[in-house]
């Protein structure tokens, strides 16, 4: 088998997973389900790809073999109903009907925003909302999870299988909560997000590839997120805040992989272009929140402030301990406050 | 990895011919699912090479020619900046750039990975890097005041 077919159709894997299976679960309003679908055609592509080559609009094709498998299943689920209510059983499952299903096709964003805060919901716990997250919305496979977050993989596995259990038992609607609920599961997906950044950001020089690539994938996450709820000041402020940490990383180790602090960094070595990028997603964010900015607003504000600075010297730390105040007041922790008395001694 | 994506010159592009409204749309679809994917850096479109000119190096002689210039095909007609996992990942991306739908002839596109300071080795030194950043985070500045 052709290996240059095989890497395309992994990257391709990369760019369709997420909306597939947002498309796929809202036909079938069930993650679980939706993905083996998804996977079911990624089989097919491998099969016949190599022979056919990729296919000019992969993504459609996909989503066309994965949609004629699912609405195989309905019918199946259909004929299995109809025989039992034959025999007088009544059944009180709605069931969706197929024509008005296949003919949707738009609205893909709605269902991107739909998936991920199911992925992320507070039902499960923060371990299976971010292998799930990576799964479904990052495309990633069990494997790279695993090597990602130093689990054996049948641990991934098992926590993928156990998350889609419990969002099927919870009945965990496919919907973006509304009203008050919003910000509290908002919250929810920005912490698996930026868990899921950290968890690369804190990769060490020997460690996997793999390790250090998910704070690409976070900031991917999250500039999608950003898209997709373009009025929300945490977002952009965790985008800012992600994009600023990253730009440092080429500074953060030494030669034989020992970490530098701030204060030896060598500030040439910084991503020039996050930096850039992240200060504007600061600037958004602190538009957007205006009063009343929230933790990773304020965080990426004190980030923002070491960007800035040219020089280790040149920090301003009196407004650095002016946001460390403020973050004290919003989310009270001792690691809090021992920055704000460290930025006030700067000072 | 960052990579350059480059769109090449067409007659039309080269003759000033302007995309129609629906070449926009078209290819602002394409641009917007880069952008929602948190992909793009950057995307340009270049003008006609007789709105170019160019300066020879040759020993102590600079020779200025204006455009237009020949062998269009070869020509650059616009770029965009991307950030990818990999080559084969912006291979797939750019498979789907409407390009000669917008163009109405056979073109190409051509890839390059942007380097990063780490690639240029030891020659690049720390105070040289140093000195890269200071400028360009003066040229930043001066665009933010601008």
């Amino acid at each position: 088998m052709p290996t240059d077919t095989h890497r395309a159709i992994e990257a391709v894997w990369r760019i369709e997973a997420a909306r597939l299976i947002a498309g796929l679960t809202r036909l079938v309003r069930d993650i679980g389900v939706a993905e083996e679908l998804a996977q079911d055609a990624l089989v097919a592509a491998l099969e016949q790809w190599p022979v056919t080559g990729v296919p000019d609009n992969p993504g459609a094709w996909l989503m066309t073999t994965a949609k004629r498998r699912a609405i195989d299943q309905i019918r199946r689920a259909e004929t299995y109903k109809r025989k039992v209510a034959e025999v007088g059983r009544e059944l009180t499952e709605s069931s969706p009907d197929i024509g008005t299903l296949v003919a949707e096709d738009d609205g893909i964003g709605d269902d991107l925003l739909r998936l991920v805060f199911v992925a992320c919901h507070p039902v499960l716990s923060t371990e299976a909302r971010a292998a799930l997250t990576l799964r479904l919305l990052g495309g990633l496979t069990t494997d790279e999870i695993a090597r990602a977050f130093l689990v054996p993989e049948p641990t991934v596995a098992q926590r993928i299988v156990r998350a889609k259990k419990t969002l099927a038992g919870a009945q965990v609607p496919f919907e973006v909560p509304q009203g008050e609920e919003l910000a509290a599961r908002l919250a929810s997906v920005l912490e698996v997000v930026y868990l899921i950044f950290n968890e690369g950001y804190s990769a060490t020089a020997g460690d996997d590839w793999m390790r250090p690539e998910l704070c690409q994938d976070a900031m991917r996450l999250g500039r999608i997120l950003a898209r997709l709820a373009p009025r929300e000041p945490e977002v952009h402020g965790l985008v800012a805040l992600m994009e600023i940490q990253a730009s440092r990383s080429a500074a953060r180790t030494g030669p034989g992989g020992e970490p530098i602090l701030l204060a030896e960094q060598n500030r040439a070595r910084w991503d020039r272009w996050l930096i850039r990028h992240g200060l504007a997603a600061l600037e958004r964010a602190e538009s957007l929140a205006g009063d009343a900015p929230g933790p990773y607003v304020l965080q990426a504000a004190i980030a923002g402030c070491h960007a800035r600075a040219r020089r280790f010297e040149d920090t301003d730390w009196v407004r650095i301990a002016a946001l460390y105040e403020r973050l004290a007041a919003a989310t009270p922790s001792p690691v809090v406050e021992l920055n704000r008395a460290m930025a006030l001694a700067m000072a | 990895m960052r990579f350059m994506v480059i769109t090449k010159a067409t007659a039309n592009s080269e003759a000033g011919v302007m995309p129609k409204t629906e070449d926009f749309e078209t290819m602002g679809k394409f641009i917007e699912e880069l952008v929602d994917a948190g992909v793009l850096l950057a995307a340009e479109g270049i003008g006609p090479s007789s709105t170019g000119t160019r300066i020879y190096f040759d020993g102590e002689k600079k020779t200025v020619v204006d455009g237009p210039f020949a062998e269009t095909k070869e020509l650059i007609g616009g770029f965009y900046l991307v950030e990818m996992k990999s080559m084969q990942e912006c291979v797939e991306w750019f498979k789907r750039c409407p390009i000669q739908q917008v163009s109405g002839e056979p073109t190409n596109i051509e890839i390059r990975r942007l380097w990063s300071g780490e690639d240029f080795g030891e020659e690049f030194t720390a105070e040289q890097r140093e000195a890269v950043a200071k400028r360009e985070e003066k040229a930043d500045a001066a665009y933010r005041s601008a």
